[in-house]
This record gives C-alpha cells, sequence and structure tokens, in this order.
C-alpha cells in the first residue's frame, strides 16, 4: 500500500506552512524529505497522522491504501495508527512515558490494534525487543524508560512503532539527537525493516549524508515547498537544483584554516596531567555503597596558544565531564590541571579570576544556555565581573566590540535571545566568550542543533576568530566532518580515556584504536555519496 | 524501595527531634508563667512558687525537656494545668471531631476535583472550561465561613434538614455524629477542591503537551485513552503535593469552621490553650500537629514514588 500526498496545503492559524505538496512512498523504498529547520518537514508527516496541532486548516489530498485521511473521521485515523501507518520521533528521553514500563508501552498498541491479552501481548513486545536488539533476559520488559539510554529508548521506539509491522513507517529526525555509532545502528534497523517486510520508509531529516546512504528517493523542502526531487542518485549526481547544491556544499564546508595570530610561546595554555573523576552511584544495599564510576580515566594532554583541538567520541564517553573540568566547573578526583600555570584544583577565588577570564565556553543550544528575561547587553557583559570593575561607558564598548567580533549588529544591544535566530544566538554566545577577551574557548557540540547553512558561517566565523585573535579552542563535537573542518588535531576518546590524538587527517584517514575506528566506520559520507552517484553516471 | 523507605522514616524521626527542641525552646521564650496564670493575680508569691514546684516549673531546661519527650513518647502529655486532666484525654476527645472531619473534607474535595480537573482539561478552551474555571476562582476567593454560614441559613434553619452546629458524640450513633460533620466538612471542602481542580487541570494541560502524549497517540490512542492512560499519572505529582498540604490545614486549620459550628475540634482546644497560657496543652497539641504534618509528608514521598518510578532509585 503506498502513500500519495497530492498538492497538500496546511495552515495553521492563518499562516502559511505547507504550499503544493505532492508525494509518492512506495512499498519496499525510502523516501528521504529533507529541508532546514522550518521548511516543512515535520507538519508533513503529521498531516499523514493528523496529529497536527489545532487551529490547522489542510487542503489537497492525501490518499492512503483507499483511505482519504484528510476527511477521515477519528476513529478510522486511531485504527490506522500504531497499525497501518506508524511513527518514531526525534527525542527517545521524551518520546516514551517516563511512568510505564517498556513492556507496557509496547504492548499497549498491540493490545489495542489486535484485541490480544495482556501475557500474550507482552510475548509479542519481548520479541519486538529481541528484534530490535535488546533481548529481554538482559532488557526486562519491567524496566522503566529513565533505566535505558537514548540509543536503547529509541530501539524501543522502533519496536513501539514496527508492533503491528505498519505499511508506512515515518521517521521524523530518528537519530539526531544520538550519536553517530548509534546513528549507524539505528539507520541499519530501519534498512533492515525496509527490505525484509517491504514496509515504505518516511525518512525525514536535516542531515543530507544521512538520507544520500539511505534513501532511494528524495524530495529537497525549503519554505513549505518542495524545490527538489527525485532518485536520490540523479538528484545528487547532477546537484542540478542550486539550493540542493547549496545544501550539499554547506554539509561539507571546511573554512579556509589558518594558522592563528599568536606570538610563538614555550607553556600551554592548558596542562591537564593524570586527571581522573569518579561519580558515586547509587548504593547497591543498605549496607552496601555503589561502586563509583569512573567518568573520566588518567587523562593527559596540552593545548597550546592558538591551537585548534577536537575531542570526539561516542556519546557517555566522558567528553562532558573533561570540558567540565577545564571550565573549573568541576573538580577532578586525583590528577591536576593547569591553565596558565595556576593550578585550579589549589587555586583560591582571586586567583581563579584571570583562570576564568582566560578560560571561556560555548554551549550546544543557544535557546536555552541564554536567560530570557535579560538583554543582550546585560548577556553579553555578564562574564565582566571577572575583572576590576568598569564604568557604564566602558562595559558598553567593551559589549559593542564583542557583537562587532561576531559580525552583529550594535542594536542587538537593548533586545531580547527569542528576538533572534538559532544562529544569531550562536554568534551571541560567543559574544559572550570573548569578551574577557579568553585565550581558549571550550566549545561543547557549537554547532549540532544548527541548520547546515548557518553551521557553515559559524564554522567560517570560529575560523576567523581564531586566526585574528589567535584563541586557542577546545572542539567537542560527536560530528567527525565538522571537527575535521575546524581542527588541526584531534583526541578520541572512549570509556574515559583518551585512545588516540593525532592530527585530523591521520586519524580519520587511517584510525588505529577501534573506538576511532568505528566513528569512522559509522559516520555518513555525503562526498562519497556524491562521488559514487556520480561515477554511476 | 526499602532503601528509599529507610531514608526517608530515619528523615522523619530526625526532623520531628527537631522540632520537638524547636516548639520546646520556643514556649520557654514565651512571656507568662503557668503558675502565676493558674492561680490569678492576687495570689501569693509562696503559692506560686509552690505550685511551680509541684509543676516541676523549677526544674532546669533540659531535664523539662527529657521529661516532656520522654513522657510523650510513652504516651504521657502531662496534664493541663487548667483542666487539670491528662492532655491525652482531651487531644484524644478532640480528634474523634477533628481527624473525621478532615478526612471526609479531603474525600469530599479530592472526589469533586479530580473529575473536574480532568473533564475541563479535555475540553479547553470550551465554553464549559471557561464557565468551570471562573467558577473556581470564585470559590477560591470566598472564604469558607461565608460558604458555612450560607449553608446554615438554606440547610439548617430553612429546609431545616441539618442541625446548625453542635455536636453530639460517636455515642449518640454514627448517623447524627455524621449529620453535624456534614456542612462543616461541605464548606472545608469547596474552597479546598477549587484549588485542586484548577491544579488537577493545569497539571494535565502540561503534561498533555509532552512528547510521550504523541507517541501514545502515534499508536492509536483516543485522546481521551491518552487523558485517562498516560498523561493523568503523570500530572498526579502536584496534585498529591497540594492533597498533603490540605489534609495538614483541615487537620488543624479549621478553628473559624469549628466556631461557627461549635465543634469541639482541636483548633479551639489550641485557641483556648493559647489565650489561657496552658504551655502543656499548647505544645503536645503543636508536637502533635507537627508529627502529623511529617507522616503526611513521609506518606507524600511515598506515594511519588508510587506514580513515579524515576523516584524510587535512591540518589547517589
Amino acid at each position: 500500500m503506498s502513500l500519495t500526498i497530492n498538492d497538500l496545503h496546511l495552515s495553521i492559524g492563518g499562516s502559511k506552512i505547507l504550499s503544493g505538496i505532492s508525494l509518492e512512498a512506495k512499498p519496499g523504498r525510502t523516501l528521504g524529505i529533507v529541508g532546514e529547520s522550518g521548511s516543512g518537514k515535520s507538519m508533513t508527516a503529521l498531516s499523514v497522522m493528523q496529529l497536527l496541532p489545532l487551529g490547522s486548516h489542510t487542503t489537497g489530498s492525501i490518499n492512503f491504501a483507499e483511505h482519504d485521511l484528510l476527511n477521515a473521521p477519528d476513529e478510522l485515523m486511531q485504527d490506522l495508527r500504531g497499525d497501518d501507518i506508524a511513527m518514531i520521533f526525534q527525542e527517545p528521553m521524551t518520546a516514551l512515558n517516563p511512568v510505564h514500563t517498556i513492556g507496557d508501552q509496547i504492548a499497549e498498541g498491540i493490545c489495542l490494534h489486535t484485541g490480544a491479552s495482556k501475557s500474550e501481548a507482552h510475548r509479542q513486545a519481548a520479541k519486538l525487543m529481541a528484534d530490535v536488539g535488546l533481548p529481554v533476559e538482559r532488557f526486562p520488559l519491567g524496566r522503566f524508560p529513565h533505566q535505558l539510554s537514548g540509543g536503547q529508548r529509541q530501539r524501543v521506539a522502533i519496536a513501539m512503532a514496527c508492533a503491528q509491522s505498519p505499511d508506512l513507517l515515518i521517521a521524523d529526525e530518528p537519530t539526531t539527537a544520538l550519536d553517530v555509532v548509534l546513528q549507524a545502528q539505528i539507520l541499519d534497523l530501519l534498512r533492515a525493516r525496509v527490505e525484509n517486510s517491504g514496509m515504505a520508509l518516511m525518512l525525514i531529516t536535516h542531515d543530507l549524508a544521512v538520507v544520500a546512504d539511505m534513501a532511494d528517493d528524495l524530495i529537497v523542502m525549503r519554505e513549505g515547498e518542495i524545490v527538489d526531487h527525485g532518485p536520490t542518485k540523479s538528484v545528487l549526481r547532477s546537484l542540478a537544483h542550486p539550493y540542493t547544491a547549496k545544501l550539499a556544499a554547506a554539509s561539507t564546508h571546511r573554512p579556509a584554516l589558518k594558522p592563528a595570530n599568536v606570538a610563538l610561546v614555550a607553556a600551554p595554555i592548558v596542562q591537564v596531567q593524570n586527571i581522573t573523576r569518579d561519580y558515586s552511584t547509587p548504593r547497591q544495599s543498605l549496607f552496601q555503597k555503589g561502586k563509583p564510576f569512573r567518568a573520566v580515566d588518567d587523562v593527559s594532554f596540552n593545548i597550546r596558544a592558538g591551537e585548534s583541538l577536537g575531542l570526539v567520541g561516542a556519546s557517555g564517553c566522558g567528553k562532558s565531564t573533561l570540558a567540565k573540568m577545564i571550565l573549573a566547573l568541576d573538580k577532578p578526583t586525583n590528577g591536576s590541571i593547569l591553565i596558565n600555570s595556576t593550578d585550579i584544583a589549589t587555586a583560591d577565588q582571586a586567583a581563579m579570576r584571570p583562570v576564568r577570564c582566560a578560560v571561556q565556553a560555548v554551549f550546544q543550544d543557544p535557546g536555552s544556555s541564554f536567560d530570557p528575561r535579560h538583554t543582550v547587553e546585560r548577556l553579553i557583559a555578564e562574564p565582566l565581573h571577572l575583572e576590576p570593575k568598569l564604568s557604564a561607558d566602558e562595559r558598553r564598548q567593551r559589549v559593542l566590540d564583542a557583537l562587532a567580533e561576531v559580525a552583529m549588529p550594535a542594536d542587538s544591544l537593548h533586545r531580547y535571545p527569542h528576538e533572534f535566530s538559532g544562529g544569531q544566538r550562536q554568534r551571541l554566545a560567543l559574544a559572550r566568550a570573548l569578551i574577557t577577551r579568553p585565550s581558549l574557548i571550550v566549545a561543547d557540540e557549537p554547532v549540532s542543533a544548527l541548520d547546515v547553512s548557518i553551521r557553515a558561517q559559524i564554522l567560517d566565523l570560529i575560523a576567523d576568530l581564531r586566526h585574528r585573535l589567535g584563541i586557542a579552542w577546545l572542539f567537542i563535537s560527536h560530528d567527525l566532518g565538522v571537527v575535521r573542518a575546524i581542527c588541526d588535531e584531534v583526541m578520541v576518546m572512549d570509556a574515559g580515556r583518551i585512545v588516540e590524538r593525532g592530527a585530523c587527517n591521520s586519524v580519520f584517514d587511517a584510525p588505529q584504536s577501534n573506538a576511532a575506528k568505528a566513528l569512522v566506520a559509522a559516520t555518513p559520507d555525503l562526498a562519497r555519496a556524491i562521488a559514487l552517484a556520480e561515477n554511476d553516471a | 524501595m526499602t532503601y528509599l523507605l529507610i531514608r526517608k522514616a530515619a528523615w522523619a524521626i530526625a526532623t520531628l527531634a527537631v522540632a520537638s527542641l524547636f516548639v520546646f525552646l520556643t514556649m520557654e521564650v514565651v512571656p507568662g508563667d503557668a503558675a502565676q496564670v493558674m492561680l490569678g493575680i492576687n495570689a501569693t508569691d509562696e503559692a506560686v512558687a509552690a505550685l511551680r514546684e509541684r509543676l516541676g516549673l523549677d526544674l532546669p531546661l533540659w531535664q523539662r525537656y527529657l521529661s516532656w519527650v520522654g513522657g510523650m513518647v510513652q504516651g504521657d502529655f502531662g496534664t493541663s494545668y487548667i483542666y487539670s486532666e491528662p492532655v491525652s484525654y482531651l487531644v484524644a476527645d478532640r480528634i474523634t471531631v477533628s481527624l473525621p472531619l478532615a478526612i471526609i473534607a479531603l474525600v469530599l474535595s479530592t472526589a469533586i476535583a479530580i473529575p473536574i480537573g480532568v473533564w475541563t482539561a479535555s475540553r479547553r478552551g470550551s465554553m464549559l472550561d471557561t464557565v468551570v474555571m471562573g467558577i473556581t476562582q470564585v470559590g477560591i476567593a470566598i472564604p469558607n465561613f461565608w460558604f458555612a454560614l450560607l449553608m446554615v441559613y438554606v440547610f439548617a434553619i430553612g429546609l431545616q434538614w441539618l442541625p446548625a452546629g453542635g455536636f453530639p458524640g460517636w455515642d449518640a450513633g454514627v448517623f447524627p455524629a455524621l449529620k453535624a460533620l456534614a456542612m462543616p466538612a461541605i464548606a472545608l471542602a469547596l474552597p479546598q477542591a477549587a484549588i485542586l481542580a484548577r491544579v488537577t487541570r493545569s497539571a494535565l494541560l502540561e503534561t498533555m503537551g509532552q512528547d510521550y502524549i504523541r507517541t501514545a497517540r502515534a499508536k492509536g490512542l483516543s485522546r481521551r485513552a491518552t487523558l485517562w492512560g498516560h498523561a493523568l499519572r503523570n500530572a498526579l505529582i502536584p496534585v498529591l503535593t497540594i492533597m498533603g498540604l490540605q489534609f495538614a490545614y483541615l487537620l488543624a486549620g479549621t478553628i473559624i469552621i469549628e466556631n461557627v459550628f461549635y465543634l469541639p475540634g482541636l483548633g479551639r482546644l489550641v485557641f483556648q490553650a493559647i489565650t489561657q497560657r496552658d504551655i502543656i496543652v499548647v505544645e503536645s497539641v503543636v508536637m502533635m500537629l507537627v508529627a502529623t504534618n511529617i507522616i503526611i509528608n513521609f506518606i507524600v514521598d511515598l506515594l511519588y514514588a508510587v506514580v513515579d518510578p524515576r523516584l524510587r532509585k535512591a540518589p547517589a
């Protein structure tokens, strides 16, 4: 059974969201839908599910098998949802109900659609769990979602969606919240479903590289319209449409790396010496303490002035814990961290001020790392409390200078974070980091929440700041492409240890450690996919 | 879960110990000598001194504290200065009024509030929702004694279905006793129900916006089924918090209603004891209320863990 959308228009509360969408999802094939945020990808999916927000108005037609979904009564939609049409969502951490066991959540749909008894549904649920690589011997059905990792939860979501062997599965950014290794596993699961059961898969993503690997047919969306479509190979081969070409270019963008403009100094900015960090775990029982969990295990490295160092690894490998310790937000259990030769474990408040000025941070989500009730001026000037008191005029001048460095207009001063786009907010976050004139910026996934075209701009800005101001970067990411584009050297972290360090090109082209090999193998490569498509011609 | 239980219980006991010290010391600091009050202003110094000795008021602070706490642990709350009766008898007498009253009021308010909360949440933005929420706003704003007076006027004076006040005691039979408690319970329950209904509604609406509700809908569940099956249990945490606070209030904060209906409850006992400097009674009743509050909190904490598995884990 295939899905056909014809000339779909959608408006919500009067504003136009989708116009003239036509597409077809066929059995046994994967339809990729790519586009940047706000392009209408998810709304297209929710139109099919008929789960649009209140106040939505649709015209056109959506036909699935013999059903006209736009005019289907609620009862019919409830029969189809989770039975013939299923959907999985982006955020595995919030997509499962925290108060019900995973077994109950998988079984619920089975009982609903087949009328099976609860015990029969649990038997089927156990089989579905095994199919997605979560055997019940190790992952009992009585587990709650919070007892599973993000990747495991996404597997549960897939088991839940595939419970009735749907004819159409809609996957809305199913791997965006996961690291590349987990992403590859989840995509393999989906691919196997399509190949073995003849299901139609509608794969929605912002990542061209993912669909290049996965999709048979490709649709490129922009501002609620389809701008490019066709078999994936032919779309990628010619890159005929300027917008698709622009997306591809932005996805593989590498800023021109010019050496940092710094005087040669002997001493590194950061010297990390044999640090470990243990976290206590819940008690085993009343009389037995939990075994401590070692998040960072005997790590040593230096960062020199003007150096751009990448830190990659699967989620949970200790990257962020390490970053927190360098930012002096957390203390190592053992070992020492010297910043500009000051030991930050023993330094007092006064001695820490210059250290905190020298090391600043930029985080992943520019939307939630700003206080929404503060003006931009106040937000950016915040780190200045580390410095001797400035007059109001001097403060403002410093803020204006920082804004100019990141190419934001001076009239941003009195505006609030919500008035800016994601990319602009990340520029503001950079301005806030720059205001103390730091010698190192620790950037934890600074571009993963951004659309590819914005990401390319921010990467250019980061490279430029390094060149002009001589700032060193510790760049944490699970995206190898981004690290390769922006860093000279990279460290690969696995289970708390640094297992490999070297120049980006050599590590990524010829990885030595298992962890690095796994990361490289799991990373979808758009450039290679385009090259393959061209060779086919 | 066992570990959580033991940990919470240990905390409850520690809190109780600190509270007892605090209550004892506060009553020591409050001006007014019990012996002096009991004997009147014209009593001789010798008579006051003799009474102080008899009551043990001349002993050092720590001895009095220890004997007070020791007595309470054994169920001996001391003897009221004013009534010359064991405090435990006095309190036990009043509890038979206050506790049933509080329980009936809480059950009533929950029985009214939860369905209204669910009902309005599932029809958000409708005419019904607006009207019902308007009524709850009024219910919160109007003091409970006004409801009480209104009910007395209608049901006691007008229709003569229920007594206007007083309490015949449980010896007079369950039905007359319940009849006497009906109006006070309703008067107490209505404003609480209004608050609880609003909390239930807003908690439910917040939960209905969560991602896992969308997942449940994508499984084919109807909106109604997701509301009852997925949203309600997640929305219960704030509802339980409010219910815990309400029960504590209903047990001791009912002095006005007790006065309106001439009920011999705990509230009136404390009020009289305070005006008469009956320190032993005040101390004991306050300690009992503190203990009740701690026990309620303890129960609410355990209910949290029952509702939400994430709270069953012992913290690291």
